[in-house]
């Protein structure tokens, strides 16, 4: 990071990789245009945000017309919610490319600040929805994303192949025994409760670096800790309907067959809410308009978030996520 | 006791690990885009030298290191430890073998040197990156072979030995470079 104060005005980004990233957003509107997706815009400024325990909302105050006293707002950290608003009032499928705000995140493929892509398909799985994905990244990166076939691994798969450990049925020792196989040594402050923090562990550090070597790799199939707003199949162990995809080691989206059950939504949120109140993040307002939405009915729908930054670091052979934004947050 | 956490992780950071003081020279965040944040920070333990991984979830708070630089003067070693004086405040510190180890052979009288101190006691000393020493010690070499081509072993007034070029005698001073003990030129 450049901290030095007279060269900061400039791009962090060469005009050769702006020009690129210009292309690629006109590439991906036509791939939606084609398909008859319908590009749409959602506010940044909301009143409520997602709960999700390990995103973290920047917050601003309104001051204004009805609002004197000023209103806490929330930057979004994904549209998700409002586009979920859209598809129940009847809009069939859509994206949107905008700006979403993560605070407590920042690093080498993390800027606060990103560009996000994110579409809904009303009728399709997650399955359906990983082949629109790979269409897409193909159709972007070309023989980057091609160079041997599209991987397909379960969240099981993946652990057992890459960290020999079976992650629905390993226990604390079992993930810290498995941590030290790979000389990984793990924080001090993990605690048997948590052992989805246990996972997140072996995955960046293990699993993670493996995945997407010259071709896609999906991963699906998550255990159902890690639902989010994603639809749970019953079973032994239970079993999320989520997936994320991988290039280069590196993840590149988020989706999931979604929930439509609104008393099962609201649950989530609640708990969800719950559980910040022990973080010293403190809790964040639950969105009513969403669960009314979801009362009056979402479609049977799947929806997918892909880092667009983070597309442009794979197309651009980009070291991080500073060579391919004009001005990160240490230039902004 | 001071803390930092996890967002003030930077290289150069000095920190307290395993109750040892340390620096960190390199920090990555990683976190899945759902999941739980860490930092995976390469760090070196000041005392030893090595350096190990660690990772911390994003959040954790790590003790603070007094750890500071200084640079001080080497006056004498009196055979069991190396003595230092703060050029300014005219303090002196000494330093014994464990602290100073390889880097003894370096050190000559008057020269300046950065002392690493922990709680005010000294855990490191280097010498300065080049410094100019007497050959007491060498092969007279062929005579009339100024090539430099082969090149042989020099022993210096510090007790260093270092390959010189075979034009260079017994007598003469040269540079050298510490950190790869390497001839750089006649002084």
């Amino acid at each position: 990071m450049n901290t030095g104060a007279s060269g900061d005005w400039q791009p962090a980004a060469t005009l050769e990789v702006l020009k690129l990233r210009a292309r690629l957003l006109e590439r991906t509107r036509a791939f939606f245009q084609a398909r008859d997706v319908l590009e749409v815009e959602t506010p940044i400024l909301s009143a409520a945000t997602s709960p999700e325990p390990h995103i973290e909302s920047f917050h601003t105050i309104y001051v204004g017309p009805g609002f004197g006293r000023g209103k806490k707002l929330y930057l979004q950290p994904s549209p998700e919610f409002a586009m979920k608003r859209l598809l129940a009032a009847g809009s069939g499928p859509i994206y949107q490319i905008g700006k979403v705000f993560r605070n407590n995140e920042a690093g080498r493929l993390h800027n606060p600040e990103f560009t996000m892509l994110e579409w809904y398909r009303p009728g399709f799985d997650h399955h359906a929805l990983m082949g629109e994905v790979e269409e897409l990244v193909t159709t972007l990166l070309g023989d980057r994303a091609r160079r041997t076939k599209t991987e397909k691994l379960s969240y099981a798969e993946a652990f057992e192949q890459h960290a020999g450990i079976d992650p629905h049925a390993a226990r604390e020792e079992d993930f810290a025994a498995c941590a030290k196989k790979f000389l990984v040594r793990a924080p001090d402050t993990m605690t048997p409760h948590h052992l989805d923090d246990w996972r997140d562990l072996i995955l960046t550090h293990v699993v993670e670096p493996q995945l997407g070597k010259d071709r896609l790799t999906f991963i699906y199939d998550y255990p159902a800790t890690q639902a989010s707003f994603a639809r749970i199949r019953p079973g032994s162990p239970p079993l999320a309907s989520r997936f994320e995809l991988y290039l280069s080691g590196m993840e590149l989206a988020n989706g999931f067959h979604e929930l439509t059950d609104s008393d099962e939504q609201e649950l989530r949120l609640r708990h969800q809410s719950l559980e910040r109140k022990h973080h010293e993040t403190g809790s964040v307002p639950i969105d009513e308009r969403l669960l009314a939405a979801l009362a009056a009915g979402l479609p049977d729908c799947s929806g997918v978030a892909l880092g667009f930054d983070r597309l442009v670091i794979q197309a651009a052979d980009a070291h991080s996520i500073d060579g391919v934004i004009a001005f990160p947050i240490d230039r902004a | 006791m001071a803390t930092y956490s996890t967002n003030e992780f930077k290289s150069g950071l000095k920190v307290m690990l395993d109750n040892d003081p340390a620096v960190i020279v390199e920090n990555e965040f990683v976190k899945p885009g759902k999941g739980q944040a860490f930092n995976r920070v390469k760090i070196r333990n000041l005392k030893t030298g090595r350096t190990i991984e660690r990772t911390f979830k994003s959040g954790d708070t790590i003790e603070a290191a007094d750890v500071m630089d200084v640079e001080m003067q080497y006056l004498y070693s009196d055979g069991e430890f190396w003595h230092f004086m703060n050029p300014e405040s005219y303090e002196q510190l000494a330093a014994d073998k464990a602290v100073v180890g390889d880097n003894a052979k370096w050190l000559k009288e008057q020269d300046v040197c950065q002392l690493t101190l922990f709680n005010g006691v000294p855990i490191a000393v280097e010498p300065p990156n080049t410094v100019t020493l007497k050959i007491v010690e060498t092969d007279p070499g062929l005579k009339g072979d100024t090539s430099g081509g082969g090149g042989k072993p020099a022993t210096l007034e510090t007790g260093a030995v270092v390959r010189v070029p075979l034009f260079v005698q017994i007598g003469e001073t040269i540079k050298v470079n510490t950190r790869t003990g390497e001839y750089l030129s006649r002084a």
